[in-house]
């Protein structure tokens, strides 16, 4: 809180202040900044931690009834999901959140929504191969593609989400067949974060690279001259835009059962849906906004224009568990 | 009784994980038993295989040539050998990767020179077991270098002149004489470089390898057991039970003394030629690649974003980090004396169990030992928030979850063990009849410690503060867990923007890291040489057993 915030409350009688105490899967750096604004524009102090999304939840699961957490932040929706699974959020009746959130990036009962989007797509060495020559998730296993392909590991939340939206579109035994046809034509053992998977494959190692698309953007603006030069070299591939569409995660927030802050809790999490803070999430982390009605970074208009899978992000939390033992099955480490 | 409550206390989080032996954790066994346990537990034996030789190695020699021989600079390799104790594995890890990748600067430029494309050419994975094996051990080697340093200066010079006097040249009194001496103090230095290993995630996570470290997060966030985790890591925690008990048994089967005064080698040999050159290449390779290679890195990178690292953020990480990891230190001293001190007036069978169970705890992943700890003290804040509910109508919330003592809690479980086998180990130096002397010239127990121990002990003192100290600063995961609002450490910051990928923006508090925990590496270097004291004061965060001693 600035000091002119605090001198103003104080001015204004207003002593202990208003807070609310976020519990953030979302690191310091690609949240803070909106919660800076939001103390400015309510007065209300915003107190926040950091840590992975499970330790979260299982901090707020032994706290108890005495748990200091109004908002749990999350990176994906598998987690947001495994939040209500265990019990620890609670449904948030908002028409300001109902109303500018479309129903398949937030919980059929209100106890999360999705705050920022992206996307999980193709992304290709320019020099190599054309935009034509793949169009969807499943031809990464068409054996065309022998030895060409870069992707992280398993264990990586994205990519279970990805298998999940397949598990949900293609059932259980395709998408095992699936995987299985992914690892025989891995380039390397999975390795490394998404931007390695970018790099690696302007290197030479590979022809495509499976990547969030914000990491791809994160390059483009990056202040490593070589990073920009990398990313220049790519082209991105939205998949299945034939059909059902490029698969999609959110970031998101719900609001913790046990709650001491709750009005508070439900003005932040409809404060970062609106207008500022969704297109201060497109600038700063070049996500897309949840709602139509927000201009896409300079960055992203640069991907182009997509159709995005309109599949509830529910199933991807409700897949995860068969989605990892299915890659344990196929061998995808 | 104290102090059994005490090593119960911090045994706790261990009994924790062990517990979950008896929970139910549905068809998870089958599951990893038909896929991925045999890759963990091979990735893992041959990752310990391999760090065991490597830090052996690393180790080892240059504390045998630092110890014996003078040479140009050789005061200087003393210490700056201990110097890639600061650098976090993970870092490391990062470094090396960002300019051996495939697509980093080297292979790049070797591709653009000679154009090559990729393929065409040989050059060896960083991101392989064999790159962590690297890694580990540039980074690990410094415990056994202390070890061994300590051990071969205690070593009475007039052992090794026997041995010469008995024929043996240099090089084969150290290899029947003054190895097998130190064999002990160098496995304890091998368990500490192994218990690491072990724990560390950041590297083989990020260099995609599966062990039973990634396999116990992968269970817990992907297949959403954390039953099954944590039986994993009590499976874990058996097999470091094992290798503890070797390492102790080995210890029991090799006790020697020397009988005599300690004094220095008479003559420190001089190397000259070819000798010197294998000597300088055996000391410095060392500190060449686990700490000058990576630092200049880093360097490198802070360079470019300098402009965004130093805001008035940055202050406080390093305040908060260097405060926490002073506490740490002193209240791991204090306890360690008060656990030392109570060992040798009662020593007990019950102390001694706990205080191995609290060593096994440095094994463990952080987040396992972070949420043992939370365990019993979230349980203790809710059942005393009902009880004065119910009483006095007066909600305590939680008390202690979610504070620094908490956090510092954890560190002691983990760090802990480091300290009190550095403070046991000096203190088993001191003959009873100091003690006796002491007394009848009028001391109390408090005047004995102050005026007698202390003086004797310090280099272990020192040893024990400083070693805690660094691995604070460097400690994440219990700090990202359990740390207050609104509380970041330089560790933590580190962490989150190398975890997006962003490696130069982590430069700067990587650095930051770096350099703070320069100052006690050196410091403890100098207290050593000073106090003249020594080396099996070296931290034996092994099994405490009092019955090797």
């Amino acid at each position: 809180m600035s000091l002119a915030t605090c001198a103003a409350l104080i001015a204004a009688g207003c002593v202990s202040a208003a807070e609310v105490n976020v519990y953030s899967a979302r690191s310091e750096e690609l949240i803070k900044p909106a919660l800076d604004r939001f103390s400015e524009e309510t007065g209300i102090e915003v107190n926040l931690i950091t840590e992975s999304a499970d330790a979260l939840i299982r901090r707020i699961e032994l706290e108890g009834s005495n748990s200091p957490a109004d908002v749990l932040l999350t990176v994906d929706a598998g987690r947001l999901f495994r939040a209500k699974e265990a019990g620890i959020l609670a449904p948030l009746e908002s028409e300001i959140l109902t109303q500018r959130i479309p129903a398949a990036y937030r919980d059929p009962d209100n106890q999360w929504f999705g705050l920022s989007l992206r996307s999980r797509v193709i992304m290709f060495d320019k020099s190599r191969v054309s935009a034509d020559e793949i169009t969807s998730y499943e031809d990464l296993a068409d054996p065309k593609w022998k030895g060409e392909i870069c992707i992280r590991s398993s264990g990586n939340i994205y990519n279970q989400s990805l298998l999940a939206s397949l598990i949900e579109h293609l059932g259980e035994e395709a998408t095992e067949a699936w995987a299985k046809g992914l690892v025989a034509n891995l380039a390397r053992r999975p390795q490394g974060g998404d931007r390695d998977q970018i790099r690696a494959a302007v290197a030479g190692q590979c022809k495509l690279a499976v990547s969030n698309t914000y990491y791809l953007a994160g390059m483009l603006n990056s202040s490593v001259a070589a990073d920009v030069d990398v990313a220049k070299q790519v082209g991105v591939i939205w998949p299945n835009q034939a059909d059902r569409g490029a698969h999609m995660n959110v970031s998101g927030a719900g609001m913790i059962k046990t709650a001491k802050n709750p009005n508070e809790a439900q003005q932040l999490i409809e404060f970062l849906s609106d207008d500022y803070a969704q297109q201060w999430y497109a600038e700063v982390n070049n996500e897309y906004s949840v709602r139509a009605d927000i201009p896409v970074s300079a960055t992203l208009q640069g991907f182009g224009s997509f159709k995005a899978d309109q599949l509830n992000l529910e199933a991807l939390g409700k897949n995860n568990e068969a989605a990892v033992r299915l890659a344990d099955r196929a061998g995808w480490q | 009784m104290l102090l059994l409550v005490l090593s119960l206390l911090l045994a706790t989080p261990v009994v924790v994980v062990i517990s979950s032996v008896f929970f139910p954790a549905g068809d998870i066994w089958a599951h990893l038993f038909d896929t991925v346990l045999t890759r963990y537990v091979r990735n893992s034996l041959l990752l310990m295989a391999g760090v065991s030789v490597g830090v052996l190695t690393l180790g080892i020699f240059p504390a045998w040539l630092v110890t014996v021989y003078r040479f140009p600079g050789s005061k200087v390799l003393e210490w700056a050998l201990l110097l890639p104790l600061a650098i976090p594995a993970y870092i490391i890890a990062y470094t090396y990767t960002g300019m051996l990748d495939v697509a980093g600067p080297l292979q790049s430029n070797l591709r653009e020179a000679f154009g090559w494309r990729y393929g065409d050419y040989w050059f060896p994975e960083i991101r392989s077991l064999g790159g962590a094996i690297a890694m580990l051990s540039l980074v690990f080697y410094p415990y056994v270098y202390l070890l061994a340093r300590a051990a071969f200066t205690e070593q009475s010079g007039s052992v090794m002149e026997a041995a010469r006097s008995l024929g043996c040249t240099k090089r084969s009194a150290f290899l029947r004489v003054a190895l097998p001496l130190a064999r002990p103090a160098i496995v304890v230095g091998l368990s500490i470089a192994l218990m690491e290993t072990l724990a560390d995630y950041g590297t083989v996570q990020y260099f995609g390898l599966s062990t039973f470290t990634t396999g116990i997060y992968r269970t817990w966030n992907g297949l959403g057991s954390s039953v099954g985790a944590a039986q994993l890591s009590a499976l874990l925690l058996g097999f470091v039970f094992i290798l503890l008990s070797l390492e102790a048994w080995s210890r029991q089967q090799s006790q020697f003394f020397n009988t005599g005064a300690r004094n220095r080698p008479s003559d420190p040999g001089t190397l000259q030629g070819l000798s010197l050159c294998l000597a300088y290449a055996v000391c410095v390779l060392p500190v060449l690649f686990g700490f000058i290679v990576p630092f200049l890195q880093l360097l490198f990178w802070a360079s470019i974003t300098y402009d965004t690292i130093l805001t008035s953020d940055f202050a406080g990480y390093l305040v908060n980090s260097v405060t926490l990891a002073a506490l740490t230190a002193s209240a791991a001293l204090g306890l360690a004396l008060f656990i030392a001190y109570g060992k040798r007036a009662f020593p007990s069978k019950v102390s001694s169990v706990s205080a191995r169970l609290v060593g096994l705890g440095y094994a463990l992943p952080g987040t396992v030992v972070a949420i043992g700890v939370l365990v019993p003290f979230a349980w203790f804040d809710n059942r005393l928030s009902e009880f004065m509910i119910a009483n006095f109508n007066y909600n305590t919330g939680l008390l202690l979850s979610g504070t620094v003592f908490i956090l510092i809690f954890a560190y002691l479980v983990r760090f802990l063990p480091i300290a009190l086998n550095t403070v046991d180990a000096g203190l088993a130096k001191i003959r009873p009849s100091m003690d006796e002397a002491g007394r009848s010239m009028g001391l109390g127990p408090a005047a004995l410690l102050r005026r007698v121990h202390i003086p004797i002990m310090r280099g272990s003192l020192a040893t024990a503060l400083l070693l805690v100290f660094v691995d604070v600063l460097k400690e994440l995961p219990a700090t990202l867990l359990l740390r207050p609002f609104n509380f970041n450490t330089l560790a933590i910051r580190t962490f989150e923007l190398a975890n997006e990928e962003r490696l130069a923006d982590a430069a700067g508090p990587a650095l930051a890291i770096v350099l703070a925990s320069l100052i006690p590496v050196i410091l403890l270097s100098r207290t050593l040489r000073q106090a003249g004291e020594a080396p099996s004061s070296l931290p034996q965060a092994s099994l405490p057993s009092d019955e090797n001693r």
